[in-house]
């Protein structure tokens, strides 16, 4: 009885399948039920030609809808284009922005975490010594110096290390003339503004020098765009 | 759709994210018509479609960087598509919505008794079609036309998968019993 009853179950299943069967979207291991069900069932493979029937006149039915007119693509661009001028940046901002993003998005969040907590306080003694940052502006690019094209100054994204301790990141801080201006950005991404003095290029190149031989100090960095 | 397509889909999505307008332009005409023709089924009015794939490719801009390739990109778009139609039908009333549907279905063939007489029994099962309710008919849509999966149909619903076997089969008796009432006899169910 309970065979029975098992086969009845199975036949209906198979058969709530079909519709999936004939539109060709089963996995390979259902396909195959299908098709063995089909071979041995005169009676199923017939309501699977009703299907077919009705997959076919679904089709015929939508592709007479005809398509939309040019209407909603110019209403969709004017939108983008609307968006497009207050919240994406074009050139290079943007790509920065998205650059950073995949730099650092390859980090655990528990290291960034950690790495965060410590940088946390590093801004709040930071704060309290040099007692500025609430005062100057967030810069995102180097202050130019008039002529000669010296930077004063050069950013990073910075993400420390997570074994960091607090009296590493300020001695690391003190010893690079730095101080952390924006962050934590994305839960762990630091902002560093360097004092520097010569081209851009130059103090971009000794920074990154100076960083990478800190591991223990800097997990990653990449500089900010000029 | 090809594994291949879907991974296209996914690349322009990625685009997309960092504010790429030629990849939306590309992702546009590759979906618009299908995502058009999923909605006007559902809300029966041509203007209003138009009006609400603009929204949903809007969404899909605004979006994309949230998404996650969890599922197809299509599922994706017909998610937010079906989600649009509903809430632009809850705020027509009820007269209207009639009107409406009943306005814009094509009657590009006789009813279904004429067409039978003409032996014509494609148009038939055709103008049965449109006589689903609405939940029967997005159902048989997006597994015929739309091609989507069990799993597919599931998310885009917004219900349990053997929901969606059991509502298509559901869908398939209406159909029937329409085809029936309009004297075409399929011997099932």
């Amino acid at each position: 009885m309970n065979t029975m009853s098992e086969k009845v179950d199975d036949r209906q299943e198979i058969e709530n399948l079909l519709p999936w069967h004939a539109a060709g979207t089963l996995s390979r291991r259902d396909a195959e039920r299908v098709e063995r069900a089909l071979a041995s069932d005169q009676e199923l493979a017939r309501r699977f030609e009703l299907v077919r029937e009705e997959l076919a006149e679904t089709i015929h039915l939508n592709e007479s809808l005809g398509a939309p007119s040019a209407r909603a693509m110019e209403k969709l661009f004017a939108a983008i284009d609307a968006e497009g001028a207050v919240k994406r940046k074009p050139g290079f901002a943007f790509d920065l922005r998205t650059r950073v993003s995949e730099f650092f998005s390859a980090f655990a969040p528990r290291t960034l975490a950690y790495a965060s907590g410590v940088a946390a306080l590093v801004i709040l003694l930071q704060a309290g010594v040099i007692g500025d940052l609430a005062l100057n502006k967030p810069a995102k690019t180097s202050e130019l110096a008039s002529v000669d094209l010296k930077v004063k100054s050069v950013d990073f994204f910075v993400i420390f290390s997570p074994q960091i301790s607090t009296e590493q990141l300020t001695n690391f801080l003190h010893d690079n003339k730095a101080k952390i201006v924006d962050g934590p950005k994305g839960g762990a991404t630091y902002q560093v503004r360097f004092e520097a003095d010569g081209s851009p290029q130059d103090e971009i190149a000794r920074l990154k020098k100076v960083m990478e031989a800190q591991p223990k100090v800097v997990r990653s960095e990449l500089e900010v765009g000029h | 759709m090809s594994a291949n397509q879907a991974t296209s889909d996914e690349v322009l999505i990625g685009r997309i994210a960092k504010g790429d307008r030629l990849a939306m332009q590309v992702l546009f005409a590759r979906h618009h018509v299908r995502v058009y023709r999923f909605v006007l089924r559902l809300v029966g009015n041509p203007t209003t479609a138009e009006d609400l794939i603009s929204d949903v490719f809007l969404d899909v801009w605004r979006q994309a960087e949230k998404f996650e390739g969890r599922s197809a990109v299509s599922t994706w778009m017909l998610a937010i598509a079906r989600f649009k139609a509903l809430s632009a039908l809850r705020k027509r009333p009820d007269e209207e919505l009639d009107e409406k549907t009943a306005e814009t279905i094509e009657d590009a063939s006789d009813n279904p008794e004429v067409a039978l007489e003409k032996k014509d029994k494609s148009a038939v099962l055709r103008q049965c079609l449109e006589k689903l309710s609405l939940e029967h008919r997005e159902i048989v849509d997006l597994v015929y036309y739309h091609e989507k999966s069990v799993e597919e149909v599931a998310e885009i619903v917004g219900i349990p998968e053997n929901t969606v076997k059991t509502r298509l089969f559901y869908a398939r008796k209406k159909l029937a019993e329409l085809l029936q009432a309009a004297g075409v006899e399929r011997g099932w169910p």
